[in-house]
């Protein structure tokens, strides 16, 4: 498989704040890469750096066999950059929006329109309206139409679903999805541990540097521990309870339960007597499998 | 080409869909130069004056008339006593205050030099200085008629002395209103070019659209003249709005080529726009651009020689107004409307504004980056 992007040891500063260190990661075509990690993590500044927005202090980015810092000029043209803030003409209609990003590219919507045929059709009914009184998720595909317009090889799209609401968000996944029929490299961050799911692989970024990337699948089994799922009416003070328990390693709130380690990876009634002791009747315990999230909470506490 | 076109298309959609700036582009200047052209002036008229009369002779009568026949000055206050001159100039109720001692008309009478004292709010210095000089005319034709009255019409007529007659050149009238619409017409198009275009990239960069627009393609060159054109056009549309109130409003004289006035008024505006941009490549809200803005356009519109003749800054100024693009343009809007300068008489004036505007838009496009 061909790689699309390289990053070998990419480092970037702003003034005393270690934005990236060493940065190592390979993303091969056709995948959709995903990018996960909290705010301020890093993930907006290594976009940027992928999209020639930005050039690296230390490493090198290598782009579609292009260096980003040095060859940006020619790697313009194949990239499509979705900014995590909505950065289109408000001002402008959606129609005439579409028509300037297609004419900065030296393209046509004509041209292109089969590509992004799925995603426009849903806003092209709104065509005259202008950018700025468009609903959330509408921006949003219109954001990406004009990302798409000139045919670009890989697509980088910074938080994309932020946002937007549960539906359109699993609207978005359907076409990115659908966008892999057209060779479209895909690169994409989220703040939503669900979405991680749906990358092929997935990269978890904290405080600049990269922890672990892999298959989401993989990165879920990695998590070497039992995970019990611990469930009460009471959520806030069933998470109270277990922290106080003296065998509990981990408790993270989780949904609507509260996924706990326990040293030695067992319980017994000890730990029953103890939530009971607390005022938690009739909690119930199970063994869980662990999410992705899990797993990053994990590595985070590792790390610390 | 087919870009830098679309690009300039997306900016005048822009502008004009504004509704508020669309308008005001072509409004403001009107407004601005009905209003301005006819109250910025430094005619001298109606100077308050209060008069000590302690002399109450035929003579300080004649004298006092004679300031009243003037148009200048108006005779608004008649008092005996020092103290209340001194409070009406005070409080601002009278600009000069004349005292005539006693004794005026017996000192004349008898042949001797008769002396009067002047008193001038001297606050605007300006003023202060005209109507001194209104008034030393006066007080000379009165001079004038004691000796023709004393030696005899033949005697005076008779005495060697300098006749003058003068004229006025290329302001016949002295009609200030001549000299300071050529002046005005600068000011509108300098607020066009430099305020709006620079807003304009400032808020790119606000509205996040700027990052959208780097990722592309676009060549910086085509993405700065695809910020000065349209402003560039609405500053020569405005220039002509404002030539043609001028003629129906205030009959303007245009001695000179329209299509000088124009090339000389282009070149300017890309000087302008050329530093609105850089100006506005370092800002990164419109607030510091316009707090930026503002000194800039103060600077350059006060020093332009507008208001204040050019010749009398201090030489420093007058060195730094080499830099200053509104002060060519002053010169040469006066040369070529009063004065019909061809383009062999302005030439170095239009040859260092071209220096100047490929400088700051040089700037302009060097300092704007498309990679952060």
């Amino acid at each position: 498989m061909k790689e699309v992007i390289r990053a070998s040891g990419i480092g970037k500063k702003f003034g005393e704040t270690q934005a990236l260190k060493d940065i190592f990661f390979e993303v091969n075509e056709g995948e959709i890469f995903g990018f996960i990690g909290p705010d301020g993590a890093g993930k907006t500044t290594l976009f940027r750096i992928i999209t020639t927005l930005l050039n690296p202090d230390e490493g090198e980015m290598t782009v579609l066999g292009l260096n980003t810092a040095g060859d940006f000029r020619e790697l313009r043209k194949c990239i499509g950059y979705m900014p995590g803030r909505f950065s289109l003409y408000q001002d402008l209609s959606v129609e005439e929006n579409l028509n300037f990003y297609a004419t900065v590219f030296g393209t046509t919507v004509r041209e292109n329109y089969a590509l992004i045929s799925d995603i426009y059709s849903h806003i092209e009914p709104f065509r005259k309206r202008l950018a700025g009184k468009l609903s959330g998720g509408m921006k949003q595909k219109l954001a990406l139409s004009c990302a798409l317009i000139h045919k670009p090889k890989l697509l980088v799209l910074d938080e994309p679903t932020t946002g937007v609401d549960a539906v359109s968000r699993a609207e978005f996944w359907e076409m990115l999805k659908k966008l892999r029929q057209h060779d479209i490299t895909i690169v994409v961050s989220t703040p939503y541990m669900d979405e991680a799911m749906r990358c092929d692989r997935v990269a978890l970024i904290q405080k600049g540097q990269l922890m672990l990337a892999d298959r989401p699948q993989k990165i879920r089994e990695g998590f070497g521990r039992k995970l019990f799922a611990v469930r009460a009416p009471q959520k806030y003070r069933l998470l109270e309870a277990l922290r106080k328990y003296p065998l509990t390693e981990t408790a993270y709130p989780f949904g609507d339960s509260v996924h706990v380690t326990i040293r030695n990876n067992i319980f017994d009634a000890s730990l029953n007597e103890h939530l009971v002791r607390s005022g938690i009747e009739n909690a119930s315990i199970t063994e869980s499998e662990a999410g992705i999230e899990d797993r990053f909470l994990e590595l985070m506490k590792n790390r610390i | 080409m087919r870009t830098i076109l679309y690009l300039i298309r997306k900016e005048f959609i822009q502008i004009f869909r504004d509704k508020f700036i669309g308008r005001a582009i072509f409004g403001v200047p009107i407004v601005q130069l009905l209003i301005l052209v006819p109250a910025v002036t430094f005619e001298i008229r109606n100077v308050n004056m209060c008069v000590i009369d302690r002399d109450m002779s035929s003579e300080s009568r004649m004298l006092i008339n004679q300031l009243e026949g003037s148009t200048f000055f108006r005779m608004k206050y008649s008092v005996f006593r020092e103290e209340e001159a001194n409070s009406l100039l005070h409080r601002n109720k009278c600009d000069m205050v004349l005292h005539i001692p006693a004794g005026l008309g017996r000192d004349l009478g008898t042949g001797r030099q008769a002396r009067i004292l002047v008193t001038v709010n001297a606050i605007n210095a300006t003023t202060a200085q005209l109507s001194w000089a209104y008034l030393n005319g006066v007080i000379r034709d009165y001079n004038m008629n004691i000796l023709v009255e004393n030696a005899g019409n033949i005697l005076v007529s008779s005495m060697p002395q300098i006749d003058i007659t003068n004229r006025y050149w290329y302001n016949e009238m002295l009609n200030y209103k001549h000299y300071m619409l050529p002046g005005i017409l600068g000011i509108l198009v300098t607020a066009i070019g430099f305020l709006l275009a620079g807003l304009n990239l400032v808020k790119e960069k606000e509205m996040g659209t700027i990052e959208q627009i780097n990722v592309t393609p676009i060549k910086k060159y085509q993405f700065i003249t695809a910020k000065m054109v349209p402003f560039l056009v609405i500053g020569l549309v405005d220039l002509a709005i404002g030539l043609i109130l001028g003629k129906i409003f205030f009959n303007i004289p245009f001695e000179g080529s329209t299509g000088l006035l124009f090339l000389g008024s282009t070149i300017f505006l890309i000087s302008v726009l050329g530093l609105a941009l850089f100006i506005s490549t370092f800002s990164s809200t419109q607030q510091q651009y316009m707090f930026v803005a503002f000194f800039f356009m103060i600077v350059f519109i006060l020093m332009s020689g507008i208001f204040t003749p050019f010749e009398s800054m201090p030489v420093w100024a007058q060195k730094f107004d080499m830099l200053n693009p509104m002060a060519y343009l002053m010169r040469i809007n006066r040369m070529v409307m009063l004065k019909g300068s061809t383009f062999q008489d302005i030439s170095r004036d239009i040859y260092s504004l071209t220096i100047i505007a490929t400088a700051f838009t040089a700037l302009a496009v060097r300092k704007y980056r498309k990679t952060a």
